[in-house]
């Protein structure tokens, strides 16, 4: 990660710019009540200033939501959610309702920020702490901008996008992610207040990783964050959401969707790192992290990768999926899912095979320590058209201490007998003999751990942006504390 | 620098060391010699400190540390290193990665300021150097797919980079050919100092020719039946373990 001393200046000028668009000058009816119902609907989209398409739209999933069942075939346990306990919109709060300082803000997350070499200024913006406002540094934000707009990409707040490029939004939202996919999908179509929208045009390799500006950007990502992505014919984007740091967050279901679209020879490299708060180690509280990923590859000889790194929330529910439907497109998925103390995840992807001579590959690497359970869950499917099609899976699986629990769910269905399917996947614990050896060499046992899994995890921390991967590495070891004895 | 006094060891309950009594000063060579499951292996571990080689009775002091009260780790900062008759093969950890963590975690209980990515290059290929060992060893990850060689050349390697003043070298000629064996044995012989002390933990008279020892004993039913200069190790060779362990009982 890029660590300018300027990042918190960065998200100044972008608060200062919201205030000139009016957007913080009515803050106090901002929120919206408690519960869940069409009129709730209709504040948000309101707010939002939303066509009626948008809100018809929104309405459509409300009311679909309604009859749909909770997903029920998962393996973790949870309580059933209050829908009605929460609230659907409110504002950022003000800056007289944030903490004041860095003395204010709890020292445990803190200290996570200082082993993650987090600079002091972005720890401020990351924790939430009212940002000074006299800052003189020009704006690597409005760098960014307009060097991204000389070539034509789009990158906006999706509210933002509904206004400027209406028909594009309209074109392709719920066009990989249909509103009723699955109920925590139906929800965020009804009821989402903002994420991010790319465009990428027609043969444009998009100059920058659009990761930076994201953790600026963070502050927005919300409890129900709605992203599409659209890349045209040959073009590139690589992305990146999240965070190794953990967030601030008060909110407990986190219901997001991401659609994205390639074209032909597009291609797309999505990769996130999820580290939302856990609960503690008694297993209190956390985040349930209820997400759906989906991309497209509509046209030929696109592509579509997903990475992910998922050491937080309490509860994970998510299967970055791609459904390969251009003629020798590829699907990726490489991951990395880390569970400690009483962490559940249910992870993997769905590649669906479609079209020709398409091939996928899925790595998936399980770490589970503590109390934790685990679950790889995957689909490859071979459509009947999907000739010399090809899938190869890759699901390791970790275990530390033995109260821990990894499972692994392949799913595989063949309509082509010229489609190849390999799968492999292995359990191992973690070794005694390699602990010693690297206590022998004067490596404490916490970090002979993390450097354990560290080289478990190596083929996928690769595929990360180079200046992540360094904070990805420390996120691992930081997500294994304790997990020793 | 070594002073082991009445040492017994267990493993499962089952008492292994039953009395070991050791003195080992700095600059001297030392072979342990002694048949299978005499408790050699087991000797090494209990001075590294390994889980479940559980010290029953008896002392042993480290340049003035009470060597039993702490862990693996800070026994390998206090400078113990145990070369390992099986070096433990750790995927996806580049050899360097793993060796810059453990120098910097070794310097660190030395109160030595910790050494950035080049200071550590430079003191790593001085002794790839000095050892004659190939630099891509350095990128492949810790012993995986190494040879037989190569994993010992490993540990004297690691060895080397971690400048411990005792060395434990455990059966390091067991799964050695000849010319691997020498080669090894030269890297030991480098490294050899009068600040350093070397223990041979060893089946065969082989090694020590290789490895000359100033001093050898006898292992045999967890006691040291009898020590002596190299030349015992030739009388070892020709009598065979029989004699020793009889003697005694």
């Amino acid at each position: 990660m890029v660590a300018t001393p300027d990042t918190a200046a960065q998200v100044r000028e972008m608060t200062d710019e919201k205030y000139k668009y009016g957007f913080v000058t009515d803050i106090e009816v901002e929120t919206a009540p408690k519960g869940l119902n069409e009129d709730i609907v209709r504040f948000i989209s309101k707010k939002k200033n939303e066509p009626s398409w948008l809100l018809d739209w929104r309405l459509k999933a409300y009311r679909h939501w309604l009859k749909m069942p909770e997903p029920a075939w998962q393996k973790p346990n949870f309580p059933a959610i209050d829908y009605q306990d929460s609230f659907y919109y409110s504002a950022p709060k003000s800056a007289a309702d944030k903490p004041q300082s860095l003395d204010e803000v709890d020292p445990e997350l803190l200290k996570t920020y200082e082993k993650l070499g987090i600079p002091l200024r972005e720890q401020e913006m990351l924790a939430g702490v009212a940002v000074d406002a006299v800052f003189d540094s020009v704006s690597v934000a409005t760098t960014f901008k307009s060097k991204l707009e000389e070539v034509g990409v789009i990158f906006c707040p999706i509210s933002e996008a509904v206004q400027r490029c209406p028909d594009l939004v309209r074109q392709y939202l719920g066009s990989v992610v249909p509103y009723t996919d699955n109920k925590h999908a139906c929800l965020n179509s009804a009821v989402f207040t903002d994420g991010s929208f790319v465009y990428i045009p027609k043969g444009v390799r998009c100059p920058m990783e659009l990761s930076t500006y994201f953790r600026i950007n963070a502050e927005n990502t919300g409890q129900f964050e709605r992203t599409l992505i659209i890349a045209a014919d040959d073009s590139y984007v690589s992305y990146l959401e999240g965070c190794t740091a953990p967030m601030r967050d008060e909110n407990q279901l986190h219901a997001a969707v991401v659609e994205l679209v390639t074209l032909d020879n597009a291609e797309i490299k999505y990769s996130t790192v999820q580290n939302w708060y856990p609960g503690d180690e008694n297993g209190k509280g956390g985040i349930f992290n209820f997400v759906t990923k989906r991309g497209a590859c509509r046209g030929h000889n696109s592509k579509i990768s997903w990475t992910q790194v998922e050491t937080g929330s309490a509860v994970t529910w998510k299967y970055p999926s791609c459904i390969l439907q251009g003629d020798n497109s590829v699907g990726e998925f490489f991951s990395i899912a880390i569970t400690n103390n009483f962490q559940q995840a249910d992870t993997g992807t769905k590649m669906i095979h479609l079209g020709r001579n398409t091939s996928s590959k899925i790595i998936s690497k399980g770490i589970s320590a503590g109390r934790s359970d685990q679950t790889y869950r995957g689909l490859v499917r071979m459509g009947p058209k999907a000739q010399d099609a090809r899938n190869y899976t890759q699901c390791d699986s970790l275990l530390i201490g033995n109260q821990c629990g990894a499972h692994t769910v392949p799913y595989i269905e063949s309509k082509n007998k010229k489609a190849i399917v390999e799968h492999e996947a292995t359990t191992s614990k973690i070794n005694e003999d390699q602990l010693f050896y690297l206590r022998q060499r004067g490596i404490d046992d916490e970090s002979a751990i993390a450097l354990v899994v560290n080289g478990f995890c190596r083929e996928v921390l690769q595929q990360l942006p180079m200046e992540f991967a360094v904070e990805a590495q420390k996120l691992v070891s930081i997500s294994l504390e304790g997990s020793v004895g | 620098m070594l002073h082991i006094k009445g040492l017994h060891v267990s493993v499962d309950d089952t008492e292994i060391l039953k009395g070991i009594d050791l003195i080992i000063k700095s600059g001297e060579t030392h072979a342990i010699m002694g048949p299978n499951g005499s408790g050699k292996s087991t000797l090494g571990y209990a001075l590294a400190g390994r889980d479940g080689y559980e010290v029953t009775r008896g002392e042993i002091l480290f340049k003035d540390h009470d060597l039993i009260e702490m862990s693996p780790e800070d026994r390998a900062g206090a400078g113990i290193f145990l070369a390992f008759q099986y070096p433990v093969e750790i995927p996806g950890v580049p050899n360097t990665t793993f060796l810059k963590e453990a120098l910097n975690s070794v310097r660190r209980y030395r109160g030595e300021e910790e050494l950035d990515a080049m200071e550590f290059v430079k003191i790593v290929r001085e002794k790839t150097k000095e050892l004659g060992i190939p630099d891509d060893m350095l990128k492949r990850p810790v012993n995986v797919g190494f040879s037989g060689g190569e994993k010992k050349r490993n540990e004297v390697l690691q060895m080397a980079v971690l400048n411990p003043a005792l060395a434990i070298l455990d059966e390091t000629d067991s799964g050695l050919d000849i010319d691997a064996l020498k080669v090894v044995a030269n890297g030991v012989n480098t490294l050899r100092s009068p600040e350093r002390a070397t223990l041979v933990i060893t089946h065969y008279q082989r090694l020590l020719e290789h490895i000359v020892p100033d001093f050898v004993h006898v292992l045999a039913k967890g006691k040291i039946q009898c020590s002596g200069g190299k030349e015992l190790a030739l009388e070892l060779e020709e009598k065979g373990y029989a004699e020793f362990a009889q003697a005694a009982e």
